[in-house]
């Protein structure tokens, strides 16, 4: 297999989102944004499901496009790349986690209805901030039909949005993914979180008194691949924010003048340009890397890839970020400067599903030890 | 031609059988990883018999000309057996100048009489050949060469120097770049190239230590040294077009690079095979969670730099700077590697102080690894001048 594939679908799909994303989310687009409760103008989103996107993964017997998480990545990297914000991310999840492990009656349920505009979301971290997806607190009873909730799931996305959120509880002492509706929600089981991310929706969602029926406990308990997806569509998103924040970089060094000079002449600031636009076309490669061998069957190949391509970007971005408030000087320490808006989206990804440190320690095993 | 599977599936064991069976016992001294590091007759003499065998066994120059002393074959040939060479980590080649720059710039442009002269020297390692383009003034800048030659009958005169000759010392010619006019239009076009011979009287190359205590560089003095005018390659004025030339040689096309190993390249593989031996407080140093966290973190960016190729033959992700990739290739690998070099000393506890003798980790090659890597990041521009390069030319960033 070779190393890098870019298919026709994925060009075509990188033009699209690229225009897309250019016209529906410039910066001053994105700071309105904030200011409101959603995190995507209703609007945008029905184009979203018009131009197909959130069918992507989705086979075609469920109404979607039958294509692969390979495809959304040049939408997510476009996404982030604009500072997009939109339930896209955790809704493509969702979905994901459906198609995987869930049941032909879920399946038939749900798909159809996230590939036509329906927002998903996913519940999975909790209040101690553990990466372990399977290290959870939260538990699931199941008595008669039933199974009853508790415990508390924080950073669900779009929650308030979303017709179904997979929830992930212990039942009957292993980790297993139960579906939760809309209207099985109590009032109140949703809090608001801040986080410094601004253009994210994020809850907490409160599970006690949530009782659902039986059967909306996934078949299929697949944490690997709820990862996998995740930290793939997190890099996309960042690779996109590399370049995005690069721009805004550029943009200032060349048109601000210090000692009557334009600052990206001197070489104090020219220089970590250089290494951040390396580290973005890193980025790049790793995730393409890492979409191209999802196809495969290779599964030490796939995951090294992709926790491989988390840790770099993850490093890659927060440190531009940080650098694009530097380079910005008295102006970089107000609101106003965009550079902000790229460094928080930087922490915010560096933060979910593992840091750096986090994911090359988990690539100790699958990179050093010989295999017996 | 028409090459059957079949017959490449024989080659390939074939060259793999000769390779395991001929690859050189250890010779008792540490060997150069290039030819740029060639600094005593024992390693030269070494290197040179190993060229010389690999050639009369057929495993260079495979797809030069066959009445130049080449092997007439395809080149599909020479690349598996090149393959070879690097599978069974056998000594690199070492007249390199001959075998990809001078060789593939006689064949393309040189007379029947100069190919006759010199390929099969160059093939067999009898010619070594060296390169003459940098000047002490002017390190990155050829085309501010001022090492003079002045027509007189049917020679030139040459006056002045050229620094960093590896193997000057051993050389039988030099491609030599030097100013035939100071009367031209650009600095480019009083600029001559020759096949200069270093036996001539007034060529004097002398030996620079380098930091690692070893020799392998030249500085060589010209003082009114005659080289035949029948030496030139081009026309008077024409030495830039042809020096420039010779630094783009392609693989593969007709009259291409003779191939074989240029190198002994260190790989990251090399460097957590080391950590598995060597000891840290007692433990192998691969079991300390510092030395695994840096590792995967070399293993990531080496894996990145040879993603690269592959990115770059996907245009519709070079978008936003799309020469980003091909201007920073020798920045990437070159400051990768001397930090490999300089991680793989610091798995070695307290040996760590050590230096090439029988006492240190693997005779203590790493610390002179380390040394010479600053070759990679210093020659051909230095690492900082590269960074200026790129923002400039590629982020469009203005100059200081």
């Amino acid at each position: 297999m070779a190393t890098i594939e870019f298919t026709e679908e994925q060009t075509m799909l990188l033009e699209t989102a690229v225009d897309f994303c250019r016209k529906n989310s410039p910066l001053d687009g994105v700071r309105r944004q904030i200011e409101l409760d959603d995190s995507v103008d209703a609007g945008i989103w029905s184009e979203m499901a018009d131009l197909g996107w959130l069918g992507i993964t989705i086979p075609e017997q469920y109404g979607g496009l039958g294509l692969s998480l390979a495809d959304v990545v040049p939408i997510v990297e476009s996404m982030g790349r604009h500072l997009m914000g939109s339930p896209y991310v955790p809704t493509v999840l969702a979905a994901n986690a459906l198609v995987v492990s869930g049941s032909e009656a879920q399946k038939n349920h749900w798909l159809p209805q996230i590939a036509a505009g329906a927002v998903a979301s996913m519940a999975l971290t909790e209040e101690d901030g553990n990466w372990r997806l399977q290290e959870i607190q939260s538990q699931g009873v199941i008595s008669g039909d039933a199974v009853s909730l508790s415990g508390k799931k924080c950073f669900v996305l779009d929650a308030p949005k979303a017709g179904v959120i997979v929830v992930s509880a212990m039942i009957d002492g292993a980790p297993r993914l139960v579906l939760v509706q809309a209207d099985q929600l109590p009032t109140n089981a949703l809090t608001r979180e801040t986080v410094i991310d601004e253009t994210r929706r994020s809850y907490t969602l409160n599970l006690e008194g949530i009782t659902v029926p039986a059967v909306q406990v996934l078949d299929g308990a697949d944490f690997a691949s709820i990862e996998q997806a995740a930290l793939l569509l997190l890099t996309a998103e960042m690779a996109g924010g590399l370049a995005g924040v690069l721009h805004v970089i550029v943009d200032y060094l060349t048109t601000r003048k210090q000692f009557d000079q334009y600052i990206g002449s001197y070489q104090s600031l020219k220089h970590p340009s250089v290494q951040i636009l390396l580290s973005m076309e890193a980025c790049r490669s790793h995730l393409y890397h890492a979409a191209t061998l999802l196809a495969g069957e290779d599964a030490n190949a796939i995951e090294s890839a992709i926790r491989m391509a988390k840790a770099q970007g993850s490093e890659a971005f927060a440190f531009a970020g940080d650098r694009a408030v530097q380079f910005h000087g008295g102006f970089g320490f107000t609101y106003d400067c965009d550079a902000q808006l790229f460094l928080r989206r930087a922490l915010w990804c560096q933060y979910q599903f593992g840091d750096a440190a986090y994911h090359r320690a988990l690539l100790g095993p699958l990179l050093l030890d010989e295999v017996s | 031609m028409t090459t059957t599977q079949a017959e490449l599936k024989e080659f390939e064991e074939q060259a793999d059988r000769w390779f395991l069976e001929n690859k050189p016992a250890n010779p008792g001294f540490i060997l150069p990883e290039t030819f740029m590091e060639v600094g005593t007759d024992s390693q030269f003499e070494f290197l040179r018999d190993w060229q010389n065998k690999v050639y009369e066994n057929g495993y260079v120059g495979m797809a030069w000309p066959k009445e130049y002393g080449g092997g007439g074959v395809d080149q599909v040939f020479q690349d598996i057996a090149t393959k070879a060479m690097a599978k069974h980590r056998v000594p690199f080649l070492p007249n390199t100048i001959g075998l990809n720059w001078a060789g593939p710039l006689i064949l393309m442009m040189g007379s029947d009489a100069d190919k006759a002269k010199y390929i099969k020297g160059i093939l067999s390692a009898e010619d070594i050949w060296c390169q003459g383009f940098s000047e002490p003034d002017h390190g990155s800048d050829l085309g501010s060469a001022q090492c003079k030659a002045v027509k007189d009958g049917d020679e030139y005169v040459v006056n002045g120097s050229k620094i960093w000759t590896s193997l000057g010392s051993y050389a039988k010619y030099m491609i030599l770049l030097a100013r035939t006019s100071q009367q031209s239009s650009s600095k480019y076009a009083g600029l001559s190239f020759f096949l200069a011979p270093m036996q001539a009287e007034g060529i004097e190359p002398r030996p620079i230590k380098k930091l690692t205590g070893e020799y392998g560089f030249c500085q060589t003095f010209f003082n009114d040294a005659r080289i035949p005018a029948s030496s030139m390659m081009g026309n008077e004025g024409e030495g830039w077009k042809v020096a420039m030339a010779t630094l783009t040689f392609e693989r593969g096309a007709a009259g291409g690079q003779a191939g074989g190993l240029a190198m002994m390249d260190l790989t990251i593989d090399d460097i957590v095979e080391l950590a598995r031996r060597a000891k840290r407080n007692g433990r192998p140093a691969i079991e300390d969670p510092h030395v695994r966290n840096e590792l995967v973190d070399l293993i990531t960016e080496s894996k990145n730099n040879s993603l690269m190729a592959a990115r770059a033959k996907v245009p519709a992700l070079a978008t936003d700077w799309p020469t980003a990739i091909s201007m920073s290739g020798k920045l990437r690998s070159s400051e990768l590697k001397r930090r490999m070099c300089q991680f793989a000393i610091s798995l070695q506890g307290a040996n760590g102080a050590r230096y090439v003798s029988k006492d240190a980790v693997d005779g203590g090659m790493w610390q002179r690894s380390y040394l010479n890597a600053f070759s990679g990041t210093i020659g051909g521009g230095t690492t900082q001048i590269q960074h200026n390069i790129i923002g400039e030319r590629v982020l469009g960033l203005p100059k200081g």
